[in-house]
């Protein structure tokens, strides 16, 4: 029988949480990392046991940990703990983020728009968002604030900067979000291995159609009253997109305010907030095996970051957006003041699709009937920063 | 020895307990104490230091012998004392939060 395995990134470490496909009884295994704030974990689809997790903490900086045992025992790339240092030069260090300034990249940006509109420099501050290669388990990007992506095909030892991203022309105007300038979405085409998608707080949503060489905006129909164009290039707070890996040109969008989707690969966007209660909120979902159906958690506002009316509700639309249905069983519909953050929902693929996100309260939620119903799998974790699922064997 | 006590996150990235002991060759400075922490424990590489510009982080401090010397020169010699190993140096992670 399938299991999942859902990884949960909390303000004070990482929990792993266990079940077969029944998806009713839950094993906790946690906190990995206690007192450290993991913005983000993630398993390598070519090698479910291979799972990688961004550590990070305002003293002490970056760390890239990974496990090759499905979570049971975790290191640093490179630096297995026990092991003797090797004689000679210091090796590669798993944590060494270092913007690309060369002059082979043509354009070694080294300031962005700062939150006063005056110049700033690149500085980096954490990974948010780690994603495996669809293919290749020692082969992963990461997504980081200040604003960029990074590569590493050895397993997280090393880390390159993919600078045709910062370096297409528009860097010196993309300015941070509340939560700071963070590039926190990646998705790969499962179709296509030289595109990928991108997405910046605030800067927008970015596309490279040649492995990461050369990227451009692609925010065409997004509309931001809070920046002087509202229909500027770049600039639009973009707070998450989803795919449906069998539809890769169709693209579901969470905006600061807005649900937005894309049908060209997001070429062009169109609003599809619909009848949602706000239409704002950080996470969106598409459901695994219908690619029309998907999943938003809307929040009161930009001001109020907590769910409407205090009733925690999750919104699915089976018509690719525009008619929205609150799904509210099991989820609490009284004095509830959550907040759900953008990579902190998932689904899995089994049959009937799992639908799990975690809250700023603590809880991880799982729906095992496509978001009919709810369960929490734990209610008082620390508060949770991001929820992925594996479907594993 | 040198010793060196660590903060509480680093001791469970280095798999350590609170004090370190290390072979520092003179002259003893917090640089060279910590080029040699880091290669004893490569793990806390980035931690203490930026990788890059060398610098201490900002929410980082250094003490030893009741004094702070987090502003010393990288390369200003230690205290006789933390040199001899009587005394340890402290690596303290700021108070901030509540």
């Amino acid at each position: 029988m399938s299991r999942v395995r859902v990884l949960a990134g909390t303000r004070k470490g990482a929990f792993i949480l266990t079940s077969d496909g029944k998806r009713d009884k839950w094993e906790v295994s946690g906190p990995h990392f206690a007192g450290w704030e993991i913005y983000h974990l993630k398993g390598s689809p070519a090698d479910p046991n291979r799972l990688y997790a961004s550590q990070t903490s305002g003293w002490f900086g970056q760390i890239i940990q990974r496990s090759d045992d499905g979570g049971k025992t975790w290191h640093q790339p490179g630096t297995p703990p026990g092991e003797a240092p090797a004689p000679g030069p210091p090796k590669p260090a798993s944590n060494k983020f270092v913007y690309d300034a060369s002059a082979e990249t043509g354009k070694p940006l080294t300031t962005h728009q700062w939150y006063d509109g005056t110049q700033h420099a690149w500085e980096f501050k954490r990974v948010w968002h780690l994603e495996p290669s669809l293919k290749d388990p020692n082969t992963v990007y990461a997504g980081v604030e200040d604003a960029a992506i990074f590569r590493s095909t050895d397993g997280g030892e090393n880390w390159k900067e993919l600078p045709g991203l910062r370096g297409h022309g528009t860097g010196p105007n993309w300015q941070p979000g509340a939560g700071g300038m963070c590039l926190h979405t990646i998705i790969l085409d499962p179709s296509n291995a030289q595109r990928m998608w991108i997405a910046i707080s605030a800067a927008g949503a970015f596309r490279t159609d040649d492995g990461g060489k050369s990227w451009k905006p692609i925010n065409r129909g997004l509309r931001s009253q809070y920046i002087p164009d509202p229909n500027a290039e770049i600039g639009h707070c973009v707070h998450h997109i989803a795919m449906n890996p069998s539809r890769p040109g169709v693209l579901f969008m969470q905006k600061h305010w807005d649900v937005m989707r894309s049908d060209d690969a997001g070429d062009n966007w169109k609003e599809v907030s619909g009848n949602l209660p706000t239409d704002f909120g950080f996470a969106i979902d598409v459901h695994a095996h219908e690619p029309e159906t998907i999943y938003v958690v809307p929040i009161k506002s930009d001001s109020e970051h907590f769910v409407p009316d205090g009733k925690l509700r999750v919104f699915r639309s089976r018509t690719g957006g525009n008619e929205w249905e609150a799904l509210t069983k099991g989820l609490p519909q009284k004095d509830c003041y959550v907040n759900v953050l953008r990579d902190a929902m998932a689904v899995d693929s089994l049959d009937k699709c799992g639908v799990y996100f975690g809250t700023s309260g603590g809880q991880v939620y799982a729906s095992a009937d496509a978001g009919d119903s709810w369960n929490p799998i734990v209610r008082d974790l620390p508060a949770v920063l991001s929820v992925e699922v594996q479907t594993l064997p | 020895m040198i010793r060196v006590i660590l903060p509480q996150h680093l001791r469970t990235l280095a798999h350590v307990g609170s004090e370190v002991q290390l072979e520092v060759a003179a002259p003893v400075t917090v640089r060279s104490l910590l080029d040699a922490l880091e290669a004893r424990y490569p793990m806390l590489r980035g931690t203490i230091r930026d990788h890059v510009t060398q610098q201490r982080r900002p929410f980082l401090r250094f003490f030893a012998c009741e004094e702070d010397l987090s502003h010393e020169s990288p390369d200003a010699p230690l205290p006789d004392a933390v040199a001899s190993g009587k005394e340890p140096l402290l690596i303290i992670g700021a108070i901030a939060g509540g």
